[in-house]
């Protein structure tokens, strides 16, 4: 069992705090996403659960042991913790097998025990042929590769990778996340894996921490993420969501009504949704279309129509709130001329919960 | 409130949180080794100076300070240094302006004599001057000139201290300026050109305004050495009877031993101040209006069209009479039997060379020693500095920056006051052993392990600052230790610059002669202070011929560096374009 839990943790640098009052639970085996903008406080968080900072407030516990707090921090090499590092860090005077079996080298295993884990660990990343070469002599996707088995040759009961793909070209990227779905269910070890890309985490991850300015604003699994986000920042930040203002909330069953720019709709909410005056919605563009001829929406004015392909991206402004920019995706071949003025059906939503 | 309360139990706080047991006893073995070689030699130095009999007196240092001879000397001084100092700045930023705006020929070459002169040990440099421009000169007496005979040498004199002072400490403002100007954006260039200025103009009004800052950190660096070059001071000052501070300071050692440590305590603080505060003022005058300079500066180049056959030549005219003029009289000097005698196959010998190598055992010993003296201070100065850049560039804090300012300031003191310092700190027995080491050889070692810590220190920052912290940081995770990341991945990295750290250590140390020369006794010599005292003795072809070794085994050096510099960091190596 190597459960992290992270209890009110605070960092602060000159001042100023970069995390505030995070927690967490995290349960072993688990493929944990760390999601938010840059510089929210990710890395912070991924050197605090390495040991490399020690936090000004709150612990760290993995498993049953408190390894950071104030007080006392457990020294980083002293953790079995593996951490693959955004550039890779792989030290360039040592060949690939030298980088691999480093760790255990430092545990002081046999040379055979050694060659024999370190071998396995290239093979899970289809590296084993490139075992005498150089890290210089390697493709970026190679390296992410070496640097994958480095980690897992060491068998640490927690991984923490920080924006791993973030300097990989986009094709090799959805490789590489294949890579990492496979690599979770081969090693089943827990996974922290740090990003600013919501796609990415979505792809991966079994739950997602979403972090924004230093604090844990929502973590969910995706799918609750994408549809009952429970702040705006969530809102906006997961699948290109929207966030609407609404009237007149008045609470359903599991539903709400809602007053949409002077239409009534029915969207989702919360169970303990209260009545209330005003409120704000999410909606993602995929829930937004043109009303059919004859069906009741509100009005919008064309702003740009761009074409995608598969379909046209229409953005424009609410004619009811004229500083309110939308997009909606429109079949490719509606021919929709700019300065026109559109009708709008909203066909999902979701009642963005009152701030605590 | 509560925040800065917050912050500062935080910077307390951190360092021991973040250091395991192997860092603390390596910083502990650091802050030993500037403790004891730097920071508390200098202390008692300046207690020494200021309250020699326990209570402070700056009556009896006022009064001494107001002693002609005092007076004379710190005048005399300020003049060389400054007067050398600016000439320094003029050929410096000539050589550096033609070499990296202009289009002039065989500029690697060129590079490459005119640093060469810095590596070439002042005293030795002094001699060659003197023999050359001498009224027996082999060498004007092979051109057919001759300077007449009596009357007192020419370079005896202040002006021959200030011309070859300045000579000497030209490539200083020369590698710092050339840096500037290589920074330098050639859209700068191109935008005033665009706007009407022609290349002159463009040079004054654009360009060396812009190299500033550079100009003035070179400045900063020739006036120091100015200031402490004793080989220069010491083989011209003492015959033309010009005291300067440090050549005051010598002679009355000389004269008093020990005795006159106290006031010679006041003196050596009186340079240092003088030190200082010129490093202050350059610094000053640099910063004023430090245009910030960004972008990856694309070489200009200035085409100076039917002028230049005329520059170079004269650019090579210069080194023809400041370095192959003043080199090839000690060379002739060197293999001839008596000073003055016409040189001829019939007169050839290498009697002088194979004395200095082999017959006379104290210059014979001298070579060894310092041999022997150099090689412990290059071993130890690569460790140590590899482990004091570790905590300076990654681990930072207000202990580590103390450690590298007196790294920094052992090293930019003139020799001789830390020789002073060393005496005063050393003299009495060493607590446990109970001997004293003042008129050893460890006496002198500790000094050059102070005097040119900085000096290795330098491009091994050079090499932290290049490596990604990550990789220790990998090495960690792995349940690397400190010692064992340091002996694996950090050492392996850095070890390149470490190396270069240690070559300018050996070539600087192997011919020193401003810190050893206080230090020697009738037992120990180095070879640096040999030069001096053959001349002074009278053996002028036998210096020479020490002169000539010394120049030797710098060439090789240099020339082992340049074969092993594609595995050193870039621009470490001075004399490279
Ligand atoms: N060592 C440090 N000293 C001072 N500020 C820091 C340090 N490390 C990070 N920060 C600051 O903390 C904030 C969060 O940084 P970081 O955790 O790297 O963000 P992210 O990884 O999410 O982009 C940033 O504002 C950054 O400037
Ligand atoms: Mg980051």
């Amino acid at each position: 069992m190597a459960d992290i839990v992270i209890s009110d943790l605070s960092k602060m640098y000159g001042g100023k705090r970069v995390l505030d009052r995070v927690a967490m639970h995290i349960v072993d085996g688990e493929f944990i996403a760390v999601l938010g903008p840059s510089g929210c406080g990710k890395t912070t968080l991924l050197r605090l659960l390495a040991g490399f900072e020690t936090p000004d407030e709150g612990t760290i516990q993995l498993g049953d042991r408190i390894v950071s707090s104030r007080e006392a921090n457990v020294p980083p090499e002293k953790r079995n913790i593996g951490i693959v590092f955004q550039n890779y860090a792989l030290w360039p005077h040592m060949s690939v097998a030298d980088n691999v079996g480093y760790a255990l080298k430092i545990a002081g295993a046999s040379t055979q025990e050694r060659l024999q884990r370190s071998r396995d660990a290239l093979a899970v990343v289809g590296m084993e042929n490139l075992a005498e070469r150089a890290p210089s002599d390697l493709s970026g996707g190679q390296r992410q590769r070496v640097a994958l088995a480095r980690c897992l040759a060491a068998k640490p009961s927690v991984m923490l990778l920080d924006e791993p793909l973030a300097n990989l070209d986009v094709h090799l990227r959805a490789a590489m996340e294949n890579e990492f779905v496979r690599f979770h269910r081969h090693t089943g070890a827990t996974m922290v894996y740090i990003t600013h890309d919501q796609s990415e985490a979505m792809a991966l991850a079994d739950r997602i921490a979403v972090i924004d300015r230093g604090r844990l604003v929502q973590f969910d699994r995706p799918r609750d993420l994408y549809r009952e986000p429970q702040s705006e920042m969530v809102a906006r930040f997961i699948g290109n969501g929207q966030v609407l203002p609404v009237q007149d909330v008045r609470p359903d069953a599991d539903a709400a009504i809602v007053s949409i720019f002077g239409k009534d709709h029915r969207v989702r909410a919360r169970r303990s949704e209260q009545v209330r005056s005003s409120a704000r919605l999410s909606v993602h563009t995929s829930a937004m279309r043109l009303a059919q001829p004859g069906e009741d929406g509100f009005a919008g004015k064309v702003e740009r129509v761009i074409y995608r392909g598969n379909h046209s991206q229409v953005d424009f402004l609410v004619t009811a709130e004229p500083d309110l920019q939308l997009t909606l995706h429109a079949p490719a071949d509606v021919a929709i001329p700019s300065d026109d003025t559109i009708q709008v059906c909203i066909s999902d939503g979701w009642v963005i919960p009152a701030a605590a | 409130m509560a925040l800065i309360a917050m912050e500062k139990v935080e910077e307390r706080r951190r360092l021991p949180a973040l250091l395991p047991k192997a860092e603390w006893v390596v910083l502990g073995l650091l802050v030993i080794f500037v403790a004891g070689l730097s920071f508390a030699p200098l202390l008692r130095l300046a207690i020494t100076a200021i309250a020699p009999a326990g209570v402070i007196d700056l009556g009896h240092v006022a009064e001494l300070l107001w002693k002609k001879k005092v007076l004379t000397a710190s005048t005399n001084t300020l003049v060389v240094a400054l007067l050398s100092t600016l000439l320094a700045m003029v050929l410096g930023t000539v050589a550096a302006a033609l070499t990296v705006l202009t289009d002039m020929r065989f500029k690697t070459a060129w590079v490459f004599a005119f640093v060469l002169p810095l590596m070439i040990p002042p005293q030795v440099t002094a001699l060659a001057w003197v023999q050359a421009f001498s009224p027996s000169s082999p060498v004007l007496g092979l051109l057919g000139l001759s300077l007449h005979d009596g009357g007192r040498h020419p370079l005896y004199s202040p002006g021959g201290i200030i011309l070859l002072l300045g000579f000497y400490h030209a490539p200083l403002v020369f590698l710092t300026v050339r840096a500037a100007l290589r920074r330098l954006p050639a859209e700068l260039v191109e935008a005033a050109r665009a706007a009407g200025a022609t290349s002159w103009p463009l040079i004054f009004t654009i360009i060396l305004p812009l190299a500033r800052a550079g100009l003035f950190a070179g400045a900063a660096l020739a006036f120091v050495s100015s200031i402490s070059n004793f080989g220069i001071q010491a083989m011209l000052g003492i015959p033309a009877r010009y005291p300067t501070l440090i050549t005051l300071i010598y002679q009355q050692m000389n004269s008093y031993g020990p005795s006159a440590l106290a006031d010679m305590a006041v003196l050596a603080l009186l340079l240092s101040i003088l030190t200082i505060v010129g490093v202050a003022i350059s610094g000053w005058l640099g910063q004023r209006g430090d245009v910030r300079v960004d972008g990856i500066g694309r070489s200009l180049e200035i085409r100076l069209g039917r002028w230049r056959p005329i520059v170079e030549a004269v650019s090579w005219l210069f080194i023809v009479l400041t370095m192959a003029l003043p080199l090839s009289a000690l060379v002739a000097t060197s293999v001839v039997t008596g000073f003055g005698q016409e040189l001829s196959w019939k007169t050839l010998t290498l009697v002088n060379y194979a004395n200095a190598l082999v017959h006379q055992a104290s210059i014979r010993n001298a070579f060894l020693t310092s041999l022997l003296l150099t090689s412990i201070t290059v071993a130890i100065l690569m460790i140590v500095s590899l482990f004091m850049a570790y905590f300076i560039v990654w681990k930072r804090g207000p202990l580590v920056r103390v450690l590298h300012l007196f790294s920094e300031l052992t090293y930019a003191l003139p020799g001789i006051i830390l020789a002073v310092a060393m005496i005063l700190f050393f003299l009495r027995p060493l607590p446990v052993l109970g001997f004293s080491i003042y008129g050893t050889v460890w006496i002198i070692l500790a000094a050059y392990l102070s005097s040119f810590l900085a000096l290795a220190l330098r491009p091994v920052l050079g090499g932290f600052a290049q490596i990604d912290r990550a990789m220790e940081e990998a090495a960690q995770v792995a349940g690397a230790g400190f010692l064992a990341r340091m002996r694996d991945v950090i050492i392996p990295l850095v070890a390149p610059a470490a190396v270069a750290g240690g070559v300018m250590v050996f070539m600087s140390a192997l011919n020193e002669i401003q810190v050893s020369i206080l230090l020697v006794s009738s037992n120990v010599r180095t070879i640096g202070p040999m030069v001096v005292f053959l001349e002074e003795g009278g053996s002028s072809t036998l210096a020479a011929a020490v002169g000539c070794l010394m120049i030797a085994a710098v060439l090789i050096l240099m020339l082992a560096a340049t074969c092993f510099s594609r595995y050193l960091p870039k621009g470490v190596l001075p004399w490279q374009n």
